[in-house]
């Protein structure tokens, strides 16, 4: 059943045929599959990888660290839950190492995100700090190169 | 001015050039061309092979190795063919480390063919072994196998190609280009042929560890009575996405090892020293990258049979290497006839069939060394070419 998972987290658009082929599954069966791990909350839905770079459209992603002090009974949930509300949040990840919370978010500008951090982050009570990391470009995201540096190499010895 | 055709060797000029080999000059250079012609892996070499050439080279391991191998490399054949493939040849005396499986090819058939000695050559097969018989003295035998067999070849397909010139049979099974594997019965009707007569086996098991499905490659020479006629040859560019390394070896009895190994010293001293490093870490610490490698295969062979069997593209099961050899016969078209057209009409190249043998008619090959996006984008324009063929 993982097979399907991982065919679909490669190309969530391959017909349900192709699936079955590749799953030595019917197609009657990958589309039940499919239904089960959505109903169960594994599949969380289908996105595009967009590389907004190439668009004109403007936009600025970064890396927020949080500390933030874990609240009794609750731990870190409760203070994660509250962020995650936030619609300018696309990850909240409970994090091991130097930080606590780790958050990427999207914005307009640089500004923008300065503000929602300095206006609508820190000020919350069980925030103890945040540092900003603005990213600048993106090689690389979610298996997928972002580069032109990706082409074939291969020479064309066919045989 | 000199007339190079009085210079250049009679051998040299009968040798036949590749014919489609412009074609896909035309097709590199084209804009927007999807190729599914490679004969290579997609996969980089794994980060720790790779890493181990490179800490060869910072630590000055620069010279030459031993004609036959770093003793390190040989002994390290030995086990992992012993622990893969149930093999057992000596690493201090049946075993040379060559220049990819190519050079042992040529190794074999140069230490053992006498002018007319015949070759048989089953077909369609890689394009190497006819060309290298006829440059050591002998006579390629093409065998043309058959579709209704799986592009396997049948005892009695060998019994009657045997003439009492026959030196040598050439097994080149996982195929390139058909997908084809000859399971362990196949062979042994194969073997029971041979048991009596003086004919090696030339085994070139290349695709070996990218044999699909539920049961293990079986190489002849683990077959009772198989291993003193059989010239065992494998390598590192299929199984560890090695290609550019150029690392091979080939196992054999003391004997033939002893002649192959004089014309490889002479010839090429000795495979590349780095590469030898990195090949040691890859037997050791390489199944698991295998196994990675040979599952994403899988899956794009499934994709890919599936689909073209729904274009009318119809294909055996290939069970191995990483090639599906689909018919044309649904295009109305003749193997280079329909490579052309596709390529001009819908920049998708594909290899015909006719490339490997007369008996590769009515037939392409299509890698799957590529990402299933990449197939499914070629897929798609070759759907489009069949429709306007009118046949799709």
């Amino acid at each position: 059943m993982d097979r399907i998972l991982k065919i679909l987290e490669d190309n969530a658009r391959l017909p349900l045929e192709d699936i079955a082929a590749m799953a030595d599954k019917t197609p009657e069966e990958v589309a039940a599959a499919i239904d089960e791990y959505a109903k169960a909350g594994v599949i969380k839905g289908y996105k595009t990888l967009v590389d907004w770079d190439r668009t004109d459209s403007v936009r600025v992603r970064a890396l927020i660290e949080l500390k933030v002090s874990p609240k009794k009974d609750h731990g870190f949930d409760e203070i994660a839950s509250t962020i995650a509300l936030f619609p300018e949040v696309d990850s909240v990840m409970l994090m091991s190492g130097g930080y606590d919370l780790g958050l990427v978010m999207t914005g307009k500008s640089f500004q923008e995100i300065a503000l929602f951090v300095a206006l609508r982050l820190s000020p919350l009570d069980d925030v103890l700090s945040t540092a900003t990391h603005f990213v600048l470009r993106t090689y690389k995201k979610d298996g997928v190169m972002y580069t032109d540096e990706n082409k074939d190499e291969r020479g064309y010895n066919f045989l | 001015m000199i007339d190079y055709s009085k210079i250049l060797s009679a051998r040299a000029q009968a040798l036949k050039p590749s014919g489609i080999r412009k074609f896909f000059d035309v097709a590199g250079t084209m804009e927007n061309c999807i190729s599914l012609g490679v004969g290579e892996p997609d996969f980089k070499t794994p980060w720790m092979i790779r890493d181990a050439g490179i800490k060869s080279l910072e630590r000055g391991k620069t010279w030459y190795t031993s004609n036959a191998g770093l003793a390190q490399m040989r002994a390290g054949i030995a086990d992992y063919l012993a622990r893969r493939f149930e093999l057992h040849y000596d690493p201090e005396s049946e075993m040379l480390v060559t220049v990819g499986g190519s050079e042992a090819i040529d190794l074999a058939l140069r230490a053992v063919l006498e002018p007319g000695d015949e070759v048989i050559i089953p077909e369609p097969c890689y394009v190497s072994y006819a060309p290298l018989t006829s440059l050591a003295g002998g006579v390629p035998v093409p065998v043309a196998l058959k579709a209704e067999n799986g592009f396997r070849l049948t005892a009695e397909e060998l019994r009657a190609a045997i003439t009492p010139r026959t030196k040598m049979l050439v097994l080149p099974f996982p195929c390139n280009p058909t997908g084809a594997v000859l399971r362990e019965r196949h062979l042994a009707a194969l073997a029971e042929v041979l048991q009596d007569t003086d004919i090696l086996v030339l085994t070139d098991e290349i695709y070996a560890e990218l044999t699909y499905g539920t049961r293990r490659h079986v190489s002849i020479a683990s077959l009772p009575g198989m291993k003193e006629r059989t010239i065992y040859i494998n390598g590192f560019s299929k199984a560890y996405a090695m290609t550019g390394w150029r690392l091979g070896y080939v196992c054999a009895p003391v004997p033939l090892m002893k002649a192959m190994t004089k014309i490889h010293q002479y010839a090429i001293m000795c495979a590349p020293t780095t590469s030898q490093y990195a090949g040691i870490v890859a037997l050791r610490e390489g199944d698991e990258a295998i196994e990675t490698m040979r599952d994403e295969y899988d899956m794009r062979r499934k994709f890919l049979v599936n689909a073209l069997n729904r274009m009318g593209m119809t294909c055996f099961e290939p069970e191995g290497a990483f090639y599906v050899f689909p018919s044309i016969a649904v295009s109305g078209l003749g193997s280079e006839e329909f490579c052309e057209k596709l390529l001009f009409s819908k920049k998708v190249a594909v290899v015909p069939g006719t490339a490997f043998g007369d008996s590769g008619e009515g037939f392409v090959r299509i890698s799957y060394s590529y990402s299933v996006a990449h197939l499914s984008e070629a897929l798609g324009r070759i759907e489009e070419f069949l429709k306007e063929c009118g046949h799709g």
